[in-house]
């Protein structure tokens, strides 16, 4: 059966390095991250990567007191990716779109605030919200896009660790592919940096990076990285048949070639370099692709001492042989974007398809030896010759390992 | 405390929680939902911050005495005179 092409229009994106693609592409080649320390109830400073983008920008004062952060966050990439498009968005059929929206956990953020609010009066649930249940409802970020916007066809979240930013895409490719939705919105969105309980796990889990500069503390496959930075951000993408794309004239920023998810069926929290590998293998397949046809591998190396080095073993076992395949990482800049991560660091290698450059991975001042691939590009980018494929990598705990591959547009 | 004490109450909570409305010219006599953009769980965050910043409890039964701000004043301010 010939599936239907599916395509990239539009895209936006806030990261704690930038609120459009234009702007966090050039701090990527600039070498410009932005991560701070901020204060976390229970535990005081801890380095975190914080979005600064307008949030009245799209909803009214009252939306935002009752909505979630990562409400809001999913609701301005949502507005700029369908502004991006240049879609008729008045005039479409608001039931053909689907909204689709990874997140590695939602809920944690509203809970821990109620639960401190009513510590406030001697634990009395009377004064727990009744904002609480809409709040911490698992679609909640999907279904504030479409209360904001009008979209009235489906919508949920995918929820998928780590991975989620990409199992969001793969899920509106699948739904375009069916014929559920005409023009789907989908990505993925964190508000991880509001819950002290995300970083008090990984405090405890002995995963929470620290360094003296807040903008050190994420070093991906650096010989002292530590641990994880935790950040919030957001990327959501148009995506479309090609057919209906090139019938409307969009501008096309890059086809899905091909995608896999699997799962380690190992462990809650360890990585399974094999499986990983086995993904990324099964994911070239569906693309119809050798590994030497990929430019660029984008890792989901989150600067742990064990992940990142089993990353490298399965980036190695399948690209090894590939003298013109460059592997980069994006949580060197904006510490780990959780459910955001898998979206928004493909967004941040999308432009290379036009620039013909790979951003580096930064923070690196001693390479450790056991994540040093021969074509990992190291503090400062690299100009080739071409960037046709990219492939995007991003695991979870539980052990569920994604890679999406997305190539330049060509008719 | 007089009516317009409680009234003033009213509309701080009002303002806290409906922040986009205008609240300058709010008919006394006129139900809010007439005048502004309040739903049901906005009431319910009246009755929550009137419990959690005054203490006045407003039993489920009652919630139709707070559709005005006239009767608002009309049902709160001996409660508030009872504290």
């Amino acid at each position: 059966m010939e599936l239907d092409r599916i395509v990239i229009t539009g895209l936006g994106l806030t990261a704690p390095n930038g609120n459009n693609l234009e702007e966090f592409r050039a701090n990527l080649l600039a070498g410009i991250g932005h991560v701070q320390s901020i204060e976390m109830r229970y535990m005081g400073q801890v380095p975190a990567g914080v979005c600064n983008f307008d949030p009245k920008q799209y909803q009214s004062r009252k939306e935002l007191r009752v909505g979630t952060r990562a409400g809001s966050i999913a609701i301005y990439c949502a507005h700029e990716a369908i502004k991006h498009s240049g879609l008729d968005f008045e005039g479409f059929d608001k039931s053909r779109i689907g909204v689709y929206v990874g997140t590695t956990e939602h809920g944690n953020v509203e809970t821990e605030n109620e639960v401190y609010n009513i510590s406030q009066f001697n634990y009395d649930v009377r004064y727990w919200t009744h904002h609480h249940n809409p709040r911490t409802v698992a679609n909640n970020p999907a279904g504030e896009i479409t209360i904001n916007t009008g979209i009235t066809g489906p919508h949920y979240t995918i929820g998928a660790a780590c991975a989620a930013g990409n199992a969001g895409l793969i899920q509106a490719v699948q739904m375009l592919r069916l014929g559920e939705v005409d023009f789907a919105l989908a990505g993925g969105v964190s508000e991880s940096i509001q819950t002290f309980g995300i970083f008090a796990g990984f405090k405890s889990q002995g995963a929470l990076a620290e360094h003296a500069d807040p903008n050190k503390a994420s070093r991906p496959f650096d010989k002292s990285r530590n641990g994880i930075v935790v950040s919030e951000g957001g990327a959501i993408y148009c995506l479309e048949r090609l057919s209906d794309a090139q019938a409307r004239g969009a501008t096309i920023l890059g086809e899905i070639a091909g995608y896999r998810i699997n799962s380690d069926a190992s462990d809650y929290v360890l990585p399974n370099p094999e499986r990983q590998a086995e993904c990324m293998r099964q994911a070239l397949t569906s693309a119809g692709m050798e590994p030497s046809d990929i430019d660029i591998v984008n890792t989901h190396a989150t600067s742990t001492p064990q992940g990142d080095i089993q990353e490298i073993k399965a980036v190695a076992e399948v690209f090894g042989e590939c003298p013109n395949t460059y592997v980069n990482n994006t949580k060197s800049y904006i510490g780990h974007a959780m459910g955001a991560a898998g979206a928004l660091e493909l967004a941040g290698n999308l432009p290379s398809f036009q620039d013909n450059f790979i951003h580096p991975t930064i923070n690196i001042d001693e390479l450790d030896p056991e994540c040093a691939l021969p074509n990992l590009v190291v503090n400062k980018p690299l100009k080739v010759d071409a960037v046709k494929v990219i492939f995007n990598n991003s695991f979870g705990m539980l052990g569920i390992n994604s890679a999406l591959i997305v190539k330049k547009f060509e008719s | 405390m007089t009516e317009d004490q409680v009234k003033q109450i009213v509309i701080d909570i009002i303002n806290e929680i409906a922040p986009d409305e205008d609240t300058g010219d709010i008919k006394h006599e006129v139900a809010l939902r007439e005048q502004m953009d309040l739903d049901s769980m906005d009431f319910l965050d009246i009755v929550m911050e009137l419990r959690k910043q005054h203490g006045i409890e407003v039993p489920e039964a009652d919630y139709p005495e707070l559709a005005s701000l006239q009767s608002c004043a009309d049902y709160l301010t001996p409660k508030f005179n009872a504290k």
